[in-house]
């Protein structure tokens, strides 16, 4: 993660309380030090940067057609398009993931220095990541049919939901 | 089972195992924590997340933890706390405990805590991500941390379906935990690295090998009463052993600077420090109205000089405590009244005279 003053790596991570409100700040040493020094003046100074914590990571030399392309493609499971990801600094669902494997491989590569899992591995395997997702996708699009009153639609919705839930009742239960 | 305010109050009164000051290198080490980020594979994540998703999802993971508890895989007595019902004074004294995070305190929709009554493992529902599982010890004790959470992250994950990825490992809302999911972090007090100023070039190390340093409650910008945490920042490409190890690596180094630090103090300033130490320890116990800010600066220099052997008749668990007890809510929680700041400064200082002073005596060791 890069500082949000500068482009250093950020090793300070500051909560800070503004009108009793926290706010996280990333910070390099260099400006980490700025801020801890007893100057409320700087420290406010710096407050406004904070937003967009992960946005501002990626921002730098995009052209408006680059941010266009990265609101197009959104996920097919959560709707969620990379840019909103790179607004909110949040995804949307574990899809994301695989829907936006190029796009994430080099920041995790910036935050990690590294892009591939090597810990724990659950012992109950997903019988299907597919049905999974299928079931986050298949919530949305039912409420979406309740929301344009297409209740045929959302019924058919629900019964498929059911059928998934039916088929993978939690496992190792005595 | 169900929480109500009494247990909420009789938490209040006690304090959680971790602040017992009996771990090892509990001098200078007050606590290690180890943290799991979880999500389960059929729901968006929280930002995407509806009512009905984060409702169903509090369900399924309440019912699933408590079936635990019936079996008898999940140790001791456990409170379950909604947290979005709760007043604010309630969500504050639960961070101040180190049983949930600012952000799930002031966080919206429904959340909540699972936690067990002694105070060393909870686990929070639709924080950042859907489960957050915590283990938290007293002392510098990692490895049984880890053996811990890792118990029962199995037990858990029997039971329901993680957002998984070959590739990427355990799936995250934010990137930045993506992998194990794992942070490890250690407190430690270090006044004498800050008062000989040598605490710059301990950061600079830590850094130089990407380990993040954070102040207690991260509560205001400078590190309140000299407790800094130090944790991993990177969660992906190297195991959960790795990135534990790299962490308890590095705590014994401080330890070993931070009592350097407290001997030269001794060695070429003893009269200075002693006077330091017995000037907090002196205000601490005769205050009438003091700040949050002074009382944890100045029962950093206390705690320093009851390590040392410079002050003698108070014991480390009721210093520990003292910071715990003296926050805004912990305060509140104790008088059973909400008080504004200048009532909070007056009760905190009479409750540190009640706890330190000679006519308190009696409740010195408790």
């Amino acid at each position: 993660m890069k500082c949000q003053k500068c482009d250093k790596q950020a090793t300070f991570h500051i909560t800070d309380l503004v009108d009793g409100k926290p706010n996280e700040l990333h910070l390099c040493e260099e400006c980490a030090g700025a801020f801890l020094a007893p100057s409320p003046e700087d420290a406010n100074e710096m407050l406004p940067a904070m937003a967009g914590l992960l946005a501002q990571h990626l921002a730098v030399g995009e052209t408006a057609e680059d941010l266009a392309r990265l609101d197009q493609r959104s996920c097919p499971v959560c709707g969620i398009t990379f840019l909103e990801f790179r607004k909110q600094g949040r995804l949307g669902c574990p899809h994301d993931y695989v829907n936006f494997a190029a796009e994430l491989e080099p920041l995790l590569l910036n935050i990690h220095g590294e892009t591939r899992h090597v810990g724990k591995v659950p012992k109950y395997c997903a019988s299907g990541a597919e049905q999974q997702t299928q079931l986050i996708r298949l919530r949305r699009e039912m409420k979406e049919a309740i929301a344009a009153e297409e209740y045929e639609q959302a019924s058919l919705l629900r019964d498929q939901i059911r059928e998934i839930e039916r088929s993978r009742e939690p496992h190792g239960e005595e | 089972m169900d929480f109500s305010q009494l247990d909420l109050h009789e938490l209040a009164k006690t304090s959680g195992e971790w602040l017992r000051g009996s771990g090892p290198e509990s001098d200078i080490v007050i606590s290690s924590r180890i943290r799991l980020a979880r999500n389960l594979a059929d729901f968006p994540f929280i930002s995407r997340a509806t009512d009905t998703d984060r409702a169903e999802i509090g369900k399924i993971l309440r019912s699933r933890i408590e079936t635990l508890h019936e079996q008898g895989k999940f140790k001791g007595h456990l409170i379950y706390v909604d947290v979005s019902s709760l007043e604010a004074v309630d969500r504050l004294f639960l961070v101040e405990r180190q049983l949930i995070s600012r952000e799930h305190a002031e966080a919206e929709g429904a959340r909540a805590v699972l936690i067990d009554q002694r105070e060393q493992t909870s686990v929070m529902i639709n924080e950042e991500d859907h489960l957050r599982i915590q283990v938290l010890k007293s002392g510098l004790d990692l490895s049984s941390a880890w053996e811990q959470i890792n118990d029962l992250d199995d037990l858990i994950e029997a039971r329901v379906t993680y957002a998984y990825h070959d590739h990427f490992g355990y799936l995250t809302a934010c990137p930045t935990n993506v992998g194990t999911g794992l942070r490890c972090s250690v407190m430690v007090h270090l006044p004498a690295l800050v008062l000989t100023r040598q605490i710059d070039k301990v950061f600079r190390s830590l850094q130089k090998i990407n380990l993040a340093v954070r102040g207690l409650y991260g509560e205001g910008s400078q590190a309140q009463g000299d407790f800094y945490q130090i944790s991993n920042q990177v969660t992906l490409g190297q195991s959960e052993e790795e990135l534990i190890k790299k962490v308890a690596d590095v705590v014994p180094v401080l330890i070993d600077y931070e009592r350097k630090a407290r001997d030269f103090l001794i060695r070429e300033s003893q009269e200075t420090l002693h006077d330091r130490v017995s000037r907090a320890y002196g205000i601490l116990r005769t205050a009438q109205t003091i700040s949050s800010e002074e009382t944890m600066h100045l029962l950093s220099s206390l705690r320093m000089g009851v390590n040392l052997g410079l002050i003698r008749d108070v014991a480390i668990p009721t210093v520990n405590k003292l910071f715990v007890h003296t926050q805004p809510a912990h305060l509140q929680k104790l008088t059973g009244m909400e008080l504004d700041t200048s009532d909070r400064n007056i009760e905190r200082a009479a409750y540190l005279r009640r706890h330190l002073s000679g006519d308190g005596a009696g409740a010195t060791h408790n």
